[in-house]
């Protein structure tokens, strides 16, 4: 069974605002293929505020995928139109602490039927700007049409290269044969052979360069800084962000923000910053949630006093 | 709130009187088999009674044609390995397209490794048409593959024909019936099957130990080679536990293949009959007169599959779904596919799958909740009219959702 958290079982099991709202103006209906689930959301929005008065769920569909739509009811009711609007899925998410990574896709379907349903109040056609494929990598859910996408794109050749621009298989490298098939057909659509000791296609960006010798606690804290900055636009071309706000010893704490906070991924990004840490800090570093620091600073100062 | 658990398809609870058969086997002999002092004296002979316990239950003619494994998935890998090493000029391979996994991704894999794979397609009820698999069979196909019953309908194929068929053209046949054995009668040795495997976990037996039997005069390749165990066919050091508990499990299995097959039935068919007759838009999946006793597949319309087992599961009760969501794959399962089941029945399938741990109560206590468990799901979908309670009418044209 899925690892559900209790708000997404609340709302599962006592769905809010279940059913169409009767004389709704705004209507969006929407469907993931990848799940067979498909909602219809049917809102009131007053016309001299717009404002949503009243919102209504149907749902043909999972769990997350009830819940995701019940809590999208409850998060807009009493928005404007435009408030609404800047709901993202990750909202969608955090608003029910957190969905499986094969499940962030029913708070998509959320967030797509609020926009079709907004389109709708305004006499446009919506249209989806996004195509879904097969799970490949299940620790930064990447699916297999955006590897090859950027397979075809970016002349990638490598498990590498593909991790480099997709972060597809950074993580526990289980995927790596199902990336290589990939990397194999397209390579053959293409007219190349795939070949795994291949030079990567393209040099990854240019690392941070490593630090030598012993550090000052200053330069240690300046390096870090580095290695989230060059890390900081991977984060947000997903929607997420990191912040550092401390160095405690050989401790790092961090913020993380957006999309990431929310994503049961979180660890597994945090993981991934804390091994580039420490190879170009070349010493041991650990990276703790920023919400993990603040017993520890009280402890620490109980002991100063 | 009693848990009831209807789901023994997917595994079965490990009789008490096998547990009890194993415990020494941990404790006080658990010698290496092939040692010689007291701390493996008895286990090769506790061994070889589990053996002639498994040769009993599938009517095998020697018991050196049973050979241990560590699961079904172990054994249909060998069996088919085997056969296409033996007989490398053969490039094809027979299946059907409503095998269990274990079979499909490994033949989909040795499909991309150059080999031919036919895929037998099944009807609306999940039948095989036996002349399309007789055009398929030549001197290029290498093994047949064809499981002895579903996993998620039950629907047992006529494996003994199709065996004889297989033999009649000179092809090796091999049958997945880890559904089958224990919960039909079976005697292999008056079939032309060649290989067949079986599961412990599915007979009441621990999971981790399977069987391969491998019919005298089949031509074999091991899988794993190593030491002399299992003379030689499958090198490891013995799971002696799970041998001894598989021997009685299989012995048990014996002992209540009537109960299953009338008691067991009696339950299935009780609950079936009162699914379909109190909630409307429902129908039972597979091929209705030749199943296994202990399965039914129910698709409940324009609801999904996980939904239902949630709610169930609230009620303490649990069965399987052959919705999409339940495994995290793209698609509903492709046996309902295969049986071109529609898309939003294909999602609301739901298995129930009895032992003879289950009891008339458990059927009452489901027949009690399901129809509201239905309703509740129906209310919330847009397929349903809530207002007067049915389908909306032309359901796919009235919701017409765009699809990302």
């Amino acid at each position: 069974m899925w690892d559900y958290s209790d708000k997404v079982k609340d709302h599962f099991f006592n769905p809010k605002n279940a059913g169409a709202v009767v004389d709704a103006n705004a209507i969006g209906e929407v469907g993931s293929i990848s799940c067979g689930d498909a909602l219809r959301l049917t809102l009131k929005v007053n016309d001299q505020t717009e404002v949503i008065e009243e919102a209504g769920f149907q749902t043909f569909g999972c769990g997350s995928a009830i819940a995701s739509s019940s809590v999208l009811t409850e998060l807009i009711k009493g928005m404007t139109i435009d408030e609404a609007l800047k709901v993202t899925n990750q909202d969608i998410a955090a608003e029910l602490d957190g969905l499986p990574p094969e499940k962030m896709h029913c708070s998509v379907m959320g967030r797509e039927a609020l926009q079709a349903a907004v389109a709708n109040y305004r006499g446009e056609e919506w249209a989806d700007d996004h195509e879904e494929g097969a799970l490949i990598c299940k620790c930064f859910a990447i699916d297999a049409v955006m590897i090859e996408e950027m397979v075809w794109a970016n002349k990638l050749r490598t498990v590498e290269d593909v991790t480099n621009y997709t972060k597809a298989g950074g993580g526990c490298a289980a995927c790596h044969e199902d990336i290589e098939a990939i990397l194999e057909k397209v390579l053959k659509e293409r007219g190349e052979n795939f070949d795994p000791n291949a030079k990567p296609a393209t040099k990854p960006e240019p690392l941070v360069a490593a630090a030598k010798g012993p550090m000052t606690n200053l330069q240690r804290i300046k390096k870090i800084e580095e290695v989230l900055t060059s890390l900081r636009p991977a984060l947000m071309a997903d929607g997420g962000d990191v912040e550092l706000v401390e160095v405690i010893g050989n401790t790092a704490y961090v913020n993380m923000t957006g999309a990431c906070n929310g994503c049961q991924m979180a660890a597994m990004t945090i993981a991934g910053i804390q091994q580039r840490l420490m190879e170009v800090l070349g010493e041991f570093i650990k990276v703790v949630p920023a919400s993990e620091m603040s017993k520890l600073v009280n402890i620490e100062g109980a002991g100063h006093a | 709130m009693r848990d009831i658990y209807l789901d023994n398809n997917a595994t079965t609870k490990v009789d008490g009187m096998v547990v009890d058969a194993m415990i020494p086997y941990f404790t006080e002999y658990f010698g290496n088999p092939s040692s010689i002092h007291r701390f493996a004296d008895g286990v090769a002979k506790a061994i070889k009674k589990a053996r002639s316990q498994v040769q009993e239950l599938l009517g095998a003619e020697h018991d050196s044609e049973i050979i241990f494994t560590s699961c079904g998935t172990e054994s249909d890998s060998t069996a088919i390995l085997s056969a296409i090493k033996c007989q490398p000029n053969r490039k094809e391979i027979i299946t059907t397209a409503v095998e269990h996994p274990a079979i499909l991704n490994l033949v989909d894999n040795l499909e991309k490794e150059g080999y031919t794979i036919h895929r037998l397609p099944v009807d609306k009820r999940g039948r095989l048409s036996l002349e399309a698999y007789k055009a398929m069979l030549s001197d290029q196909v290498a093994i047949v593959s064809v499981m002895w019953a579903n996993n998620e309908t039950g629907t047992i194929f006529p494996v003994e024909q199709m065996a004889q068929m297989a033999n009649d053209a000179g092809v090796m046949f091999h049958t997945d019936a880890v559904q089958a054995v224990g919960k039909i009668p079976m005697m292999l040795q008056d079939t032309k099957i060649d290989m067949l495997s079986l599961s412990g976990h599915k007979l009441h037996a621990p999971k981790g130990i399977g069987v391969l039997y491998l019919k005298r005069g089949t031509r074999f390749r091991p899988l794993l080679r190593g030491g002399h165990q299992e003379r030689g066919r499958r090198a490891g050091t013995e799971n002696t536990a799970s041998i001894v508990g598989l021997g009685v499990a299989c012995e048990l299995a014996m002992q209540y293949m009537e109960f299953e097959n009338t008691q067991v039935t009696a339950m299935r068919d009780k609950l079936e009959q009162g699914i379909v007759e109190s909630i409307p838009h429902c129908f039972i999946t597979g091929d209705l007169n030749n199943r296994l006793p202990n399965t039914t597949d129910i698709a409940f319309e324009y609801i999904e599959g996980e939904a239902i087992l949630m709610l169930l599961n609230k009620a303490g009760i649990a069965a399987s779904s052959g919705s999409a969501c339940t495994s995290g794959s793209l698609e509903p399962s492709h046996v309902m596919r295969a049986m071109d089941i529609p898309y939003t029945a294909a999602h609301g399938t739901i298995r129930f799958s009895f032992s003879r741990y289950n009891s008339m109560d458990d059927v009452d206590e489901v027949l009690k909740v399901m129809p509201k468990i239905v309703a509740t799901l129906r209310k919330l979908s847009p397929y349903w009219d809530s207002v007067n309670n049915e389908p909306v009418s032309n359901p796919e044209q009235a919701f017409q959702p765009t699809y990302a």
